[in-house]
């Protein structure tokens, strides 16, 4: 099943299709970020039917480029197959297009990885945080966020 | 004449104005406007948790809401990052802390999987059993509170009754009644005990006339079937497109349960059915815990018949912790002890996604493993969290005293939901 999707997706994408490899039997196809919109509609409505969007997450890689990452968690309920992709975004530009017109579901997602990463999802109806308060200014999952938090960056009550 | 109600209400709030800006904007005939955004929660009885819920009201219809989660956030994908793979999985108890098990399983099935590693076969049975007990409890929970919160407390007391036999079987099971941590890779924490063996089958055994009982207060009591049928109603394509999972899909019709579906553990060697319902409400989402509950029971009987004895550990000494008293007396197993709990396992470099069917829906863990002990990333697809997005959905044009109802319909646990 994988090797049959990643070459419908390579006979229709060529080019977007950066790389992909193969781990513990789950495939997982790197995207270019101008096309992911364009290939999450294919695989949605194409003869794979990937029409549960699983997860969608946000990843730092912490490297001096491509150092964000937007993981798609697909599943087809007709074939019962998962598929990944992932879509990487700069430090200085972190912008991958949203998804939620594919599916509605990735609205919360998108928000939780904006909230946690930083990463701005273009065309996002309702882009704001979703977990930490909407004046916080850092992102916590970035991996330059110290675990312990950062002293006085969340407002408490005043005693 | 049709007026377009805007509402100036001095220094709005971003929420406020999020909601504003949603399409929650509408157009009616009344000269009044009598339109009213509610705040409810997230100190609210009967919102599961820390849920709230901004609703506009027209007169008792809700015309819009708004669910704002993360009052319960603790960070949990960020402690992941910086502790070993053992040590994350008292955690994974607080994440749907009614079926703290279920968890357990879900998040060492996702580390094994990462691993290349399995348990033998008693251990995937025994967990096998220990996830059906956990999806007992959380639906004989959901049970109690769905009746309680639409009038019926009798309901809740019974079912109560019932949940603390199953507690009173983890404690003899696990150790532990509420934060149970009984998985470790590779196996488990303990064996069954005989006594415990005893405690599930009587219980299994009584189980189906208590939940008659129940069934027979609720099936035809007018109260219950009124403020149920018809309401909280979200189509099947809407719940697919929303990534509404478990046995809130179910109840749309859709015929999709991951253990049916990708069969993980034992269940490929079980004969149970998946019930589905049409209709897609909350009296839909009743029948379908319902009969979960006895699909649940009937593997528990099949699983209780058919486990083998022998091993709980997988034999992988540089994967598995050692027992107690051979780390004490062996100086293989004390070298591999020190090894795994100061640097921890080492899977290779990869990524995995593995989703189980807990009580909720889809429970997925994803890590990103770049070869040392503890995760690069680790993400955790809460079915709570999900299915709570759903509600705007399932609130438009319901009656105010219907929110209540429509969320225990829901099931959603805010544990879950803000990790």
């Amino acid at each position: 099943m994988n090797q049959i999707v990643l070459q419908k997706l390579k006979a229709q994408f060529g080019d977007a299709l950066l790389e992909s490899h193969e781990f513990r039997g789950e495939l997982t196809v790197v995207v270019a970020a101008d096309r992911i919109v364009e290939v999450c509609r294919f695989l949605k409505t194409g003869e794979f039917r990937y029409d549960l969007l699983a997860d969608l997450c946000g990843l730092d890689m912490y490297t001096p480029v491509k150092r964000f990452c937007v993981v798609y968690n697909l599943y087809s309920f007709q074939h019962r197959h998962r598929l990944r992709l992932k879509v990487f975004a700069e430090e200085s530009h972190p912008h991958v297009p949203t998804v939620t017109m594919v599916w509605a579901t990735a609205n919360w997602h998108e928000r939780e990885t904006y909230d946690m990463f930083g990463i701005l999802f273009d065309g996002h109806p309702d882009l704001r945080r979703i977990y930490m308060p909407d004046d916080f200014e850092h992102y916590p999952l970035r991996k330059d966020f110290p675990l312990m938090g950062i002293p006085g960056s969340l407002q408490l009550p005043k005693k | 004449m049709e007026t377009t109600a805007t509402r100036e209400i001095g220094r709005k709030s971003t929420i406020l104005q999020a909601l504003e800006d949603q399409n929650t904007s509408f157009t009616f005939n009344d000269p009044l406007e009598n339109d009213l955004i509610l705040n409810m929660g997230p100190q609210h009885p009967a919102t599961h948790g820390v849920l709230r819920l901004l609703v506009r009201l027209d007169g008792e219809t809700v015309i819009g809401c708004v669910p704002e989660v993360g009052y319960l956030h603790r960070g949990y994908e960020k402690l992941a990052e910086s502790s070993s793979y053992h040590e994350f999985i008292p955690h994974t108890d607080r994440l749907d802390y009614l079926s703290p098990l279920s968890n357990n399983v879900a998040y060492i099935l996702a580390v094994e999987k990462l691993l290349g590693i399995e348990a033998p076969p008693r251990a995937q049975y025994l967990r096998t059993i220990i996830t059906e007990l956990a999806r007992l409890s959380s639906h004989l929970l959901w049970l109690g509170s769905m009746a309680m919160d639409v009038g019926a407390l009798t309901v809740f007391m019974w079912s109560f009754r019932e949940r603390e036999k199953l507690y009173d079987i983890f404690e003899n099971l696990v150790g532990a009644r509420f934060t149970t941590s009984h998985t470790r890779i590779g196996g488990l924490a303990h064996d069954m005990t005989p006594q415990a063996e005893g405690m599930i089958r009587t219980f299994i055994d009584d189980f189906p006339e208590n939940l008659r009982e129940c069934e027979r207060l609720l099936n035809k009591n007018r109260i219950f079937v009124g403020r149920t049928d018809g309401i909280g109603v979200i189509t099947r394509e809407q719940a697919i497109d929303l990534g509404v999972t478990g046995p809130c899909l179910r109840a749309c019709g859709v015929s999709h349960d991951l253990r049916r579906a990708n069969p993980y553990l034992v269940y490929q060697q079980l004969e149970f059915d998946v019930p589905v319902y049409e209709g897609g409400d909350s009296l839909a989402r009743y029948y379908v815990r319902m009969d979960e509950m006895k699909e649940s029971r009937r593997m528990l009987v099949q699983l209780l018949e058919k486990i083998p004895q022998g091993s709980i550990h997988a034999f992988e000494p540089k994967k598995v912790l050692p027992k107690k008293e051979r780390i004490y007396t062996r100086m293989e197993e004390l070298i591999h002890d020190f090894m795994l709990i100061n640097f921890g396992v080492d899977p290779p470099v990869g990524e995995i996604y593995h989703a189980v069917e807990a009580p909720k829906g889809e429970l997925g863990f994803y890590f990103y493993s770049n070869g040392d002990g503890n995760p690069w990333r680790m993400k955790i697809r809460s079915p709570s969290f999900v299915n709570l997005q759903a509600l705007p959905v399932l609130l438009q044009g319901s009656m105010i005293s219907d929110i209540v109802a429509i969320i225990g319909s829901l099931d959603p646990v805010m544990g879950e939901a803000d990790k």
